[in-house]
Formats: structure tokens, sequence, C-alpha cells
């Protein structure tokens, strides 16, 4: 019954970044980092369908 | 707020331009299909942990003597939880928030008396072992002062407790029932019968594991656990999870707290805390009325950029 | 019967004030300002969407109970399905969160959409909480032991005890989500009510 089994498996000890006192799992990084990066593309990438908008005054 | 004058962080301009077409209905489609389809991915590649629940029976037998130790010291009132206070007992305080005392004037709810929950009541639900029934009667017949002499001179003893051939080994004297009842909760955790006796003691339905987890925090060996898999407080380990798998990543200013001065070291902190937290809270919901925060927007100019398309049209 | 007679009645008031409020062009609109015009706006779209989604993978978990997860593959998949959804949920709250703020979105009578996203946020921290609580693992038998001395030095614990698993699941699968769709209906219903926040004045022409 392993089909529903997942691809990567992330069981076992994560992977830990530590400077000063801030201690960081990996995973939790690539969330914040993909949040943030997220978040500036959501501000700077061009939203489509400009043509339809029309600013009338 | 015609006349009024205008306050550019509280009220809108009046929009006078142009609208688009625009089919919610289409767009909360689509919007769940994606999201679905990315569940489904992020599902099928990397799984969600599951580590399984430690038993007091897996306690036990993977550390009889931090078993037996920490029993030990629910009798003797040294662990964590028979020290709490509020809401299980009386015998602390309990954490202040500078005058205050939540806990402690909240009171006892969910009384705990770790002698009697954890030892004496487990083991009373056994059925009678040879010696077990007699160092009940010894223990219940004695009086309290004759109890601490027992307990201490045990306690002592145990700092050199081991385990070998399935029985702890300690030299007490003057212990009175102690050994035979440490001994005898120790046999019975193994066997898994205590794991049953701790949530049973309200009847046979049970949904409530208050008695089993306490005893279990109480361990050296459950944090131990724990601390491997970066899940401690000082690890920041309320936003963390099992395994390599993301946590609650949005708890990270909680946790953060608990990493620097005075909070690392406080014995308050816990609820200095949770006051700061709920005060940081309660400026995040007020940021509408709080003038300077509310600015910011408007000052950073970070909405130029969201609205540059506008700004474009419209100079 | 007189007209006065029928507008008088409460049925009747209530009908004409949300048909003041919201008139069904305002619930479900056609068309939007252009200045609506970024990525930014998906992101509320995206919480919601990701909303429904924990409740149907959560609606699935309750089917077998709380304990099928351990014991079935099937069980584990729709687990990861929830865990993900939920994970995909707070990162497209926290966006929109960011975005609301630097659009100044509370602006123009919107302060109180701005304070049920704020307590929505906080309701669905208590329910994820909540939640991995009720794991039956040995996440949730950390979590708890943990999680219980914050609650109980504000004195919370007496009434809300996170090591009683049967507690805490309720709060989880009934009283939390019902608390988090109550709020999210009245944010979104608002959102419509008040229409989507307009830009700040152009500074270049207010100067003018």
């Amino acid at each position: 019954m392993n089909w529903l089994g997942s691809i990567i498996n992330l069981d076992g000890y994560g992977h830990y970044l530590h400077w000063h006192f801030i201690l960081v799992s990996v995973a939790n990084l690539i969330v914040v980092g993909l949040m943030v990066i997220t978040f500036v593309a959501a501000l700077f990438l061009p939203f489509p369908g400009k043509g339809r908008r029309k600013e009338n005054r | 707020m015609s006349k009024k004058a205008f306050r550019p962080d509280v009220d809108a301009p009046e929009y006078k331009g142009g609208y688009s077409p625009y089919d919610i209905i289409k767009e909360g489609t689509i919007a769940i299909v994606i999201i679905g389809l990315l569940t489904l991915l992020l599902a099928v590649f990397f799984g969600s942990p599951d580590e399984k629940a430690i038993t007091v029976k897996a306690w036990s037998n993977a550390a009889p003597v931090d078993f037996a130790q920490t029993a030990v010291e629910e009798l003797n009132g040294t662990s964590g939880t028979a020290g709490y206070g509020a809401p299980y007992n009386h015998n602390a305080t309990g954490q202040q928030l500078g005058p205050l005392t939540l806990g402690k004037w909240v009171g006892v709810h969910i009384p705990i008396n770790t002698v009697r929950d954890f030892i004496i009541a487990p083991l009373e639900s056994q059925p009678s072992l040879p010696g077990l029934q007699s160092a009940l009667a010894q223990w219940k017949g004695a009086s309290t002062s004759v109890k601490n002499g027992w307990v201490a001179n045990y306690t002592k003893a145990s700092n050199n407790m081991s385990f070998s051939n399935g029985q702890l080994v300690v030299n007490a004297t003057n212990s009175g029932p102690v050994p035979v009842l440490i001994s005898d909760l120790t046999s019975m955790a193994r066997s898994g019968a205590l794991d049953q006796a701790l949530i049973t003691g309200s009847g046979y339905y049970t949904t409530d594991y208050t008695k089993p987890l306490l005893f279990l925090a109480d361990s050296d060996y459950f944090p131990t656990l724990a601390a491997k898999q970066h899940l401690t407080g000082s690890q920041w380990g309320m936003m963390n999870e099992t395994g390599q798998y993301p946590g609650q990543a949005w708890l990270w200013l909680y946790t953060f707290w608990y990493q620097v001065p005075p909070f690392n070291t406080s014995p308050n902190a816990d609820v200095l805390i949770w006051g700061m937290m709920m005060l940081l809270t309660a400026g995040l919901l007020l940021v509408p009325f709080i003038p300077g925060i509310r600015a910011i927007p408007r000052k950073t100019k970070v909405y130029r950029l969201i609205w540059r398309e506008h700004y474009a049209t419209h100079e | 019967m007189s007209t006065t007679e029928i507008d008088r009645q409460w049925t009747t008031r209530l009908r004409k004030r949300v048909e003041g409020k919201l008139p069904p062009e305002k619930l479900l609109p056609d068309t939007q300002p252009a200045y609506v015009a970024s990525w930014i706006y998906v992101f509320g779209v995206a919480t919601l969407s990701s909303l429904i989604l924990v409740i149907a993978t959560g609606t699935l978990l309750a089917i077998r109970g709380p304990i099928w997860w351990h014991q079935s593959s099937i069980g584990h998949f729709v687990n990861s399905l929830h865990l993900w959804s939920v994970e995909i949920f707070f990162f497209s709250m926290i966006i929109h969160l960011w975005g609301k703020f630097f659009m100044g979105a509370w602006r123009g009578g919107r302060q109180l959409t701005w304070m049920t996203g704020v307590v929505t946020f906080v309701v669905s921290i208590v329910t994820g909480l909540t939640g991995y609580v009720s794991q039956t693992n040995f996440d949730s038998q950390w979590i708890s032991t943990q999680a219980k001395d914050g609650i109980n030095a504000t004195g919370g614990g007496a009434f809300f005890n996170v090591l009683n698993f049967g507690q805490m699941l309720m709060w989880h699968i009934v009283l939390l989500p019902i608390a988090a769709v109550i709020l999210t209906a009245l944010h979104v219903l608002m959102v419509r009510v008040k229409g989507v926040v307009p830009p700040y004045e152009d500074e270049k022409k207010v100067a003018q």
C-alpha cells in the first residue's frame, strides 16, 4: 500500500541553519523566502489585460 | 467628508476613473483549481510527517531509570507538575506579570496530585501483586512526616539507581514501602498498564490525556527526543516540525522572543511574551487608528508600484 | 393590510436594508475599478480558495475519525493534502496582509474590514494550534505539553486545556472553523459593500 507514499521523503532529521541566536530549519527558510519572493514578484510583475482596462475619465 | 480636512491615512479619495470587466466567479474557480493542483502536487511530492506518539510503555522500556527517577520526583514533589501551581495544584505561585499572578487568580481547575494521580491510584488499580497491597497499606497508614522521611531516604539513594535483568537496583535504606511502590510502578509502566491506568481514572470512555502527558513531560527522555528534532522552546521549536517539513512559520515572532534577553532566562517568560504578543496583536488590529503607523504605507510609497498603471494614466 | 404596515415589518426592513447596502451587483460584481491591476490582488482570493480546500480536506479526514490517517495510506495522503492546503492558506494570507498594509486598505471607512481580517488571522493561528495538538502523534504530544505553559501563565489553561485531546479536537473541527468561516464571510461582505480601496491621491497632483 505504498502507492500513495510521497515521492520525496522528508522524514528523518531536518537540516538547520544557525547564526548566533537564530536557528531556522531549511524547510521554514524556504517557505519564508518564497513568501518574500512571491510578494516582491507580485509587486513588480506586469499584470496582464491592460488593454481591457479603460481609464476613462 | 466635504467640509472636514482630508486625512490621507484615514480617508480615501473618491474614484472617478473607469471600470473594467471582472468575472468574480471565474476568478474564484480558477483560483480553487490552481491552488487545488498545487496542494495535490505538494502532497504527492512531499507527503506529511507522522512521528509516532510516545507511550509511557515505550519511555519506561527505553529509559527505565529515567522513568523511575521521574516517578520519584512525582513522589517527592520536585517534578515540574508537582511544583507547577495553577491550574493543576497550589504548590507554586506560578508565573507573574509584574504584580499580576493570573494563573493563581483563576485557580486550580484541573486538580493534579502527583502522588495520588501518578503513583498511588495507578498502583491501586493493579491486581494484587505480592507485596504491593501491604506496601500500599503501609503507605496509607503512615503519617506525613514518616512518608517524607521514607521518600527523602529513597530520593538520596535513587541518584545511583540502575537497571539490570528487568529490575530496578537501588541501594535504599529506611525507605518503608517506597522501593516496592517505585519498582512495581516501573514494572507496570513497562507492561503498558500505566498508560491505561493514567487515562481511565475518570471512567471507561476518555478523550483526556492530561495526566499521561504531564507525567511524560516531567521526564528527561521526552524533551531529549524533542531536542533532536529542534522542537524545544530555546530552539525556535514552536515554528519547527518533525523531519524536514516546514512548520508553523507564522509563529516566528512568538518563538523569537524566547531566544533573546530578558525572556530567555526569565522564569516569567511565558506570561511576559504572551502579554507582549497580545499587545502587538492589538496593535496590528488597531493599525488603522494609530497615527504614524497608519502613515507608513503612504510614506514608503510601495503603493506606487501596486497602482503604477493608475498613476501612469492619471498623471 | 396597508402598505405602511408591510413597510414596518421587521422582515421588510431587514430586506430593504440588505438590498440597500449590498445590492446583487455589489455582491457579485461584473466590473471593477481600473486601478485593480496588480498581482497583489490575487492573494485575497487565493486565501479564500485555500480556506475552502482546508475545510474540504479536513472534512475528508473527519469522515473516518481522528486516528484513521495513521492506519491508512489513503488517510495519510488526505492528511498531506490538509497540511499543504494549510501551508498555502497561511502563505497567501500573510502576503495578502502585507499587500493590504502597503495599500493602506483601511482608508475610506474600511477599518472594520482590516480588523476582521486581523481577527481571522488570529483565529486561524489558534485553529492551527488545535490542529497540531489533535494529530495524535509525537508532534501533538510535544506541542501540547509546551503550549500549556504559555496558556496556563495567562490563566486561560483552566478552561482551554491543550492536553485534553477531545476538547482540542472539538475546537479544531467545530468551534474554530465556524468562527473562521463567519469572520471570513463578514470580511468578504465588507469588501463587497465598501469596494476595493482606491489609490492614494497622486502627490504630484495634490502639490499643484
